[in-house]
């Protein structure tokens, strides 16, 4: 670093493990601020259940449309908010509570 | 839209940089402050202090007004600076997060608890709940106690069984650390002499045995110190703090025998003694600030220079508001300007590599260089627990015998459960007053003792003296940026 100096043992820590990172480069990055991947997110019941239907499922199927609209990039069918049904999900606060209030969208 | 060198644009490549939007940048949490004519940092919460040049002082200062864009800073800083070195600056605020992309999430800092195993450093022993003085504020008989011993069914004085149970506790408790400390206190800690020379037996063969090392010391009131109980301290390097408030019209304002006495008369030519004969550990003074008795420097050196201790070091009376001896406001403010005048002090004799013996700025000023974050204000019922005379754990010493702060026993062990829900509901992070306070890393609140005595809950940030923290910690922080500057040898003592 040429602009600042370290001067305790905690900013010198701090100076060894920062030297090279480009923060403003990662920080301005696009994209979402969640962990990338659905491993990384505890979201039971995605997709197909044991038998491979969806009856089973610890949330229903819709949670899993919700969870792809709306934070991941999987490509699951879900509608056009931009133009064609921005309001699909305006009556679903809550995917788990309120997935029932999804609308079904008919091109 | 990187501000870095070249070799900086690693991971920024792919997945749509967005070239086009501007970035906005603001102040994080930090706590700026001068030093030997220059402007240093300290950051909030790492606590890492670092130097700043021209530059590094106007993209800071510009940001006072809140978030810009990264364009704008450098359109009116470049000028003055060149284009390179404004970007440069930005960038290396970034990394050390002193300043943030308005667009970044909200940092939230986890309320990490420490590992279930946590060892043991110190040990603090009660061996009496009895004392031959009466000081008037003591937090262990005064109007402020806790327990009141004089109903209370455990023993006045620690048996040799428990202060040996204690003992094995204690290494039991020290995990893989090489070194126990065990710390000796009351009540008069040398009216339960007996005890005190077998326990000091037990723990070296003990520690021997287990091929660990052990450390003691001792906290009396001197007046019960002879030639005997002095060369047995000496002998067994045990590090002795001597509570004593001052010069005679300052110790005798509340340092009495039960006649109402003062006991600087009988005490000091005892406490002479023991700095006489007891040279191998370097003894301490702790005195205790009243409303009565605040006059810090001339305490300081009539028992440095006149009496003779290595270190002196303060407390306010720890006490419920509206008490006659309490420190109220106007005395806060003067006590501060004391102290601060000591810190001048310090830092003279700092530059010049010389002892000067103000232990509170070096205490504070060690925690500063290590970089010292707090999770919890103290190590009270973490790596430090206080036994009381029957054997219970407490958080503290100050709390021992009290059932309501008791996390164990040594006769029946360690209560994890009670010690973990206590270090839960007592993070830093669940203080919401200390959420936004740039002090937090060194205070974390502040003693739990005090808190249980001025609100009646140890949970609770010690808010009457917010802004003497501040003040105080803003003080030792020009301190030490100062020896920082003028002598930067002076603080490799405190590198571990």
């Amino acid at each position: 670093m040429d602009h600042l100096k370290a001067i305790n043992q905690k900013a010198r820590r701090i100076q060894e493990h920062v030297s090279d990172l480009d923060v403003i480069g990662l920080e301005s990055r696009e994209g979402p601020n969640i962990p990338l991947g659905c491993s990384l997110v505890f979201a039971p019941g995605w997709e197909v259940d044991s038998t491979g239907g969806t009856a089973g499922l610890c949330q229903p199927v819709e949670r899993d449309l919700f969870d792809c609209h709306l934070a991941c990039f999987w490509p699951a069918h879900v509608p056009d908010q931009l133009n064609h049904a921005p309001d699909w999900t305006g009556k679903c606060a809550a995917a788990q509570k309120d997935w029932r209030k999804i609308d079904l969208i008919f091109p | 839209m990187s501000a870095g060198t070249p070799t900086d644009t690693q991971g920024t490549t792919g997945n749509g940089a967005t070239a086009a939007d501007p970035v906005f940048l603001a102040q994080r949490e930090f706590h700026p402050f001068e030093a030997a004519g220059e402007t240093f940092l300290y950051l909030v919460p790492s606590a890492a202090v670092f130097y700043l040049d021209e530059p590094s002082v106007a993209v800071l200062q510009a940001l006072d007004t809140g978030a810009t864009s990264e364009d704008d800073l450098v359109t009116a800083l470049a000028p003055r600076f060149g284009e390179p070195a404004v970007r440069r600056s930005l960038a290396e605020l970034v990394r050390v997060q002193a300043i943030g992309l308005t667009s970044a999430p909200k940092q939230t800092f986890p309320r990490v608890l420490p590992q279930a195993d946590f060892p043991l450093t110190t040990m603090v022993l009660n061996v009496t709940n009895k004392c031959n003085l009466a000081c008037t504020y003591c937090y262990e008989y005064g109007e402020d106690k806790i327990v009141d011993t004089t109903c209370d069914p455990a023993p006045n004085y620690m048996s040799e069984e428990t202060a040996r149970k204690s003992v094995d506790f204690m290494f039991e408790q020290s995990g893989d650390l090489p070194v126990a400390h065990l710390a000796f206190f009351g009540g008069e800690t040398l009216l339960n002499f007996k005890v005190l020379e077998k326990t000091v037996a037990y723990a070296r063969e003990r520690a021997v045995e287990l091929g660990k090392d052990v450390d003691f010391s001792l906290t009396t009131n001197g007046t019960l110190l002879r030639d005997k109980v002095i060369d047995w301290l000496a002998e067994n390097r045990i590090g002795v703090t001597v509570s004593i408030d001052g010069p005679k019209e300052m110790q005798d304002k509340f340092r009495v025998f039960k006649n109402g006495m003062g006991s600087y008369d009988y005490a000091l030519p005892k406490i002479k003694r023991l700095l006489e004969r007891h040279r191998t550990r370097p003894i301490g003074a702790r005195v205790t600030l009243t409303r009565q008795t605040l006059d810090v420097p001339r305490i300081f050196h009539h028992l440095r220079d006149e009496v003779g201790f290595w270190e002196v070091g303060f407390a306010p009376v720890t006490t419920a508001d509206g008490r006659g001896y309490a420190i109220q406001d106007a005395g806060f403010d003067r006590m501060l300007g004391q102290f601060e005048e000591l810190a001048q002090e310090f830092l003279e004799f700092a530059v010049d590599d010389r002892h000067h013996g103000f232990s509170n700025v070096k205490d504070t000023i060690e925690e500063i260089h290590k970089g010292v974050s707090k999770a919890f204000p103290c190590g009270a019922g973490l790596g430090l627990m206080g036994v009381a005379t029957d054997g219970d754990v407490a958080l503290c010493h100050r709390f021992a015998g009290s059932d309501d702060h008791s996390i164990g026993s040594v006769h029946t062990g360690l209560d994890r459960k009670r010690q973990f829900e206590f270090l839960g509901h007592h993070h830093v992070a669940n203080k919401t007053d200390c959420n936004t306070c740039w002090a937090r890393p060194l205070c974390a609140g502040g003693c739990y003792h005090e808190a249980h005595v001025r609100y009646g809950d140890t949970g609770v940030a010690n808010l009457h003296y917010c802004d003497w923290i501040r003040s105080w910690t803003n003080t030792c922080l020009e301190v030490y940026g100062e020896i920082a500057v003028k002598n930067p040898g002076y603080l490799e003592q405190f590198e571990s």
